[in-house]
């Protein structure tokens, strides 16, 4: 089989024996299978197992190995390894305290998922059925709740780098317009309080970085523009 | 060396599905309930379902439990425990309008009902003709789910520790299940967790195959743990390969699609599943289309240059159904196939995807073993439910969507089971003195050793092992083969070294301890497949064929019953199969043909 060698440069950082993070040099063979990032770094990992990230699924659905791709964030598992311009440059998601290597820390990123009380809010008591819902009533959802909650849009996002403590960042609002648009959820007006805020909502500056770099496809930027529309209404 | 304790009512290992629905039972009862999990809940495996969850709704067309009751049990190849399975299936309604109360976004049908599709082996009128039975969100039926299920632990205020990796169970001196340790990936330290009661709901094992759909982290953590603790692994000869995983890359193309009216076509464009399941075609049973698969590729018309594909066809459909249905499916086949298969049929082979057998457990979801004379009995303050645990509702063979639909039914009565246990209110039973030190030993021994074995040439001969003498057909002299070889591998295991010592996020620790996970679920396997002289289900050797005594090779006069897989001494054990139901007669011992 032919092989061909690949180069990387990787951000390495173990506080437990490094002073300070470094860029390792390292280069490792792939042969005709490997085709994702995610495989070349398997390959890596047998080769210097201290190489620390996380993964899991492998097929871009369970959200674990966002990392920075050659300055732009994505999901290894999904990144075609030949569309990568050499040395790879890898580093950690952006904007988030790094624990080890590739790891960052999501607690924020989390916090800020959390804070928009990420569940259906229906205080009637349940019907002994489904709850009915249109087919286009439930189209509205679509582009919203296929979110793997990897953090590539809100780690992207320079409002969400300078305040990840006040700004619920692109993920987080995608989920509560998430809510908002289900005509199932019944907490609409406690959403958009929860929001009225000059930092929670209003410091998307449509950047549109989380659109670039969204690996499911997904427009976070489309759904804050909804939510603040959604309190224009509100406010007339 | 003082190890933290940390006291809960429950513990439960795993924040899958199963995990999450046992969750909600418990942290809505008002129970102090801690949920450990490797990774952050949301990116457990249950995310990558795609097709649906069975339940008679019968939102579509006519549909009741006690024909998916008949399709399960028929799809077991008569191994499934009726009691369990008609237990399952009655309650499957139930808890997929639980889910859709938790505001997961199904599809609807046109009058705003729950959508539904048909799936390979469900039936309407006892076998008859495909029913519409799998519910679904578009092909992300799973992400779907479990989003919807950690929503609503959320709103429990269910406690959550991410990036944990249990240990091992902690058993007392007479048995009763006390807790686990654990260690968190972050710091590598290591806690006792005092329960009085301990749910496993640590999913599959399928890593332990070269070639399979499951994700990195399934490597059968609850089933090392349980074999380590003196408690049998039952029937872990039954191994589901899924038709439709992407060739080369393993990823997982949902039966939906044939439920769609995908076509499984060979190098001759021809749809061979006619002539192996004339009635059924594509949506006959799994086990029985990558029988058929195999077969195919075998003589030789299989695809591609090395004739070892098939194609799974969509082309004749509407691309509005496909980008509506099927989107995420489309997704898969354009990254890891580099076909849209709105043009192109996608190139597919059977790949292992699911583990019928697992943790013994009863409907209540209470954990089994052997009692001193042969017979069953529970073992006190221990839970197993879903992929983990072996109900058994899939025998010797799942039904797609019966996986979701057993995580959902049996991690919420293993909650609500255990809530039950909790509110009788025994006292946390004493930890015993040596509560710790099998953890401990292991991860001592990990960090002494060296000039050992890496975990990247252990875990390639586990998985070579299993692929070569444990696949879709078997062969009695592999079988004999692998199972020598495999305790060969054992011993690499047992000789595991890791050059990174760190304690922080240590990855080549925690893959160390999981291979020590995969061992036990792979020597499980190949004993157990040994061990079965016939063909059943996904089980099927060739020197048990087709004849006139025994059709399909199934020998129901010798092997009618469970195997027991015990660590201690590699044996075997065996207990019958429950094939009476909890109400009205048995589904009748039959010739399964599709």
């Amino acid at each position: 089989m032919t092989t061909r060698t690949v180069n990387f440069k990787i951000y390495r950082y173990d506080p437990d024996k490094d002073e300070r993070p470094y860029m390792q040099s390292i280069s490792v063979e792939l042969d005709a299978k490997d085709r994702k990032l995610l495989d070349a770094l398997t390959k890596l990992k047998a080769k210097d197992e201290s190489i620390a990230y996380r993964r899991s699924c492998r097929e871009g659905v369970c959200g674990s190995d966002a990392m920075n791709i050659n300055g732009k964030n994505g999901l290894a598992c999904l990144i075609d390894i030949n569309t990568l311009k050499q040395p790879i440059v890898l580093r950690p998601l952006p904007g988030l305290p790094v624990i080890r290597d590739l790891i960052v820390d999501m607690t924020q990123f989390f916090k800020q998922y959390h804070s928009i009380k990420p569940y259906l809010i229906n205080n009637d008591p349940p019907p002994e059925r489904e709850r009915l819902q249109s087919p286009e009533e439930r189209e509205e959802l679509n582009g919203l709740y296929e979110c793997i909650l990897c953090a590539c849009c809100s780690t992207s996002c320079p409002s969400f780098w300078w305040n990840p403590d006040k700004f619920v960042g692109p993920a987080g609002l995608l989920a509560a317009y998430r809510f908002l648009a289900d005509t199932r959820d019944q907490a609409t007006n406690e959403r958009l309080d929860n929001l009225e805020d000059p930092y929670r909502l209003f410091r998307c500056h449509t950047i549109m970085n989380c659109v670039d770099v969204c690996p499911k496809g997904l427009n976070p930027t489309k759904a804050i523009g909804k939510i603040k529309d959604m309190m224009l209404t509100r406010a007339v | 060396m003082n190890i933290p304790v940390y006291k809960f009512d429950a513990v439960i290992v795993g924040a899958g599905g199963a995990g999450l629905r046992s969750a909600i039972q418990l942290s809505e009862a008002g129970l102090k309930t801690a949920v450990l999990s490797k990774v952050f809940p949301t990116r457990s495996h249950t995310v990558a379902a795609q097709g649906g969850v069975a339940a008679s709704l019968g939102n579509s067309e006519e549909d009741n439990w006690r024909w998916h009751m008949y399709d399960t049990v028929k799809g077991s190849d008569w191994l499934g425990d009726q009691d369990a399975i008609e237990f399952m299936c009655r309650k499957a309604v139930e808890v997929v309008v639980d889910l859709e109360h938790y505001g997961m976004p199904f599809d609807r049908t046109d009058n705003g009902k729950i959508y539904q599709r048909p799936f390979g082996g469900h039936m309407s009128n006892f076998g008859e003709k495909p029913v519409r039975r799998a519910c679904a969100a578009a092909d992300r039926t799973g992400h779907a789910m479990l989003h919807a299920m950690y929503q609503r632990n959320v709103k429990a205020n269910t406690q959550f520790f991410v990036e944990w990796m249990a240990l091992d169970l902690i058993r007392d001196s007479e048995g009763h299940v006390v807790g686990v340790t654990a260690m968190e990936m972050e710091t590598g330290q290591v806690v006792i967790f005092h329960a009085r009661a301990v749910i496993f709901a640590t999913g599959g094992s399928g890593r332990i195959f070269a070639s399979s759909t499951n994700a990195f982290m399934n490597t059968g953590d609850g089933l090392g743990m349980t074999a380590r603790a003196g408690i049998p692994l039952e029937d872990m000869e039954f191994w589901q390969f899924h038709p439709t995983g992407v060739a080369g890359a393993g990823v997982l193309i949902t039966e939906g699609v044939r439920g769609e009216g995908g076509i499984l076509r060979n190098s001759n464009k021809e749809r061979f599943m006619e002539r192996y399941a004339p009635n059924a075609k594509d949506l006959a049973s799994r086990d029985v289309v990558s029988r058929a698969m195999t077969t195919e590729i075998k003589e030789g018309r299989g695809c591609g240059p090395h004739k070892d594909f098939l194609l799974l066809d969509i082309t004749h459909l509407d691309p509005a159904v496909i980008l509506k249905r099927l989107p995420g499916i489309r997704e898969i086949s354009i990254q890891f196939a580099g076909v849209d298969p709105i043009k192109e049929p996608i190139p597919v082979v059977p790949t292992c995807h699911y583990q019928m057998g697992g943790i013994p457990t009863r409907y209540d979801g209470r954990v089994m073993t052997l009692g001193a004379d042969g017979e069953s009995v529970v073992v006190p303050g221990f839970f197993a439910a879903g992929e983990c645990a072996c109900a058994s509702v899939h025998g010797a063979n799942r039904l797609g969507t019966n996986s979701l639909l057993d995580l959902l039914v049996f991690g919420k009565s293993a909650g609500d089971t255990a809530v039950e246990d909790l509110k009788a209110g025994h006292a946390h039973r004493d930890l015993p003195a040596d509560a710790a030190d099998k953890a401990r030993a292991r991860l001592a021994a990990l960090n002494d050793r060296q000039g050992g074995v890496s975990v990247a040439e252990a875990r390639a001969a586990i998985a070579n092992t299993m692929q070569t003498h444990a696949g879709v057909f078997r062969f009695s002299d592999l079988l004999k083969k692998g199972a020598a070889q495999i305790l060969e591998v054992e011993q690499m295991v047992n000789n595991l070294e890791i050059k990174d010592k760190s304690q922080t996020w240590n990855t080549a620790r925690v893959e160390a301890l999981e291979t020590q996970n995969m061992i036990e679920v792979a020597k499980a396997t190949m004993i157990s497949a040994e061990a079965r002289k016939e063909s059943r289900g996904a089980h099927v050797r060739d020197d048990a064929p087709d004849t006139p005594e025994f059709p399909n090779g199934r020998n129901d006069k010798e092997w009618l019953k469970h195997s027991l897989w015990f660590r201690e001494g590699n044996r075997i054990a065996y207990k019958p199969v429950h094939l009476q139901p909890l109400t009205g007669e048995p589904v009748a011992l039959k010739t399964r043909s599709y």
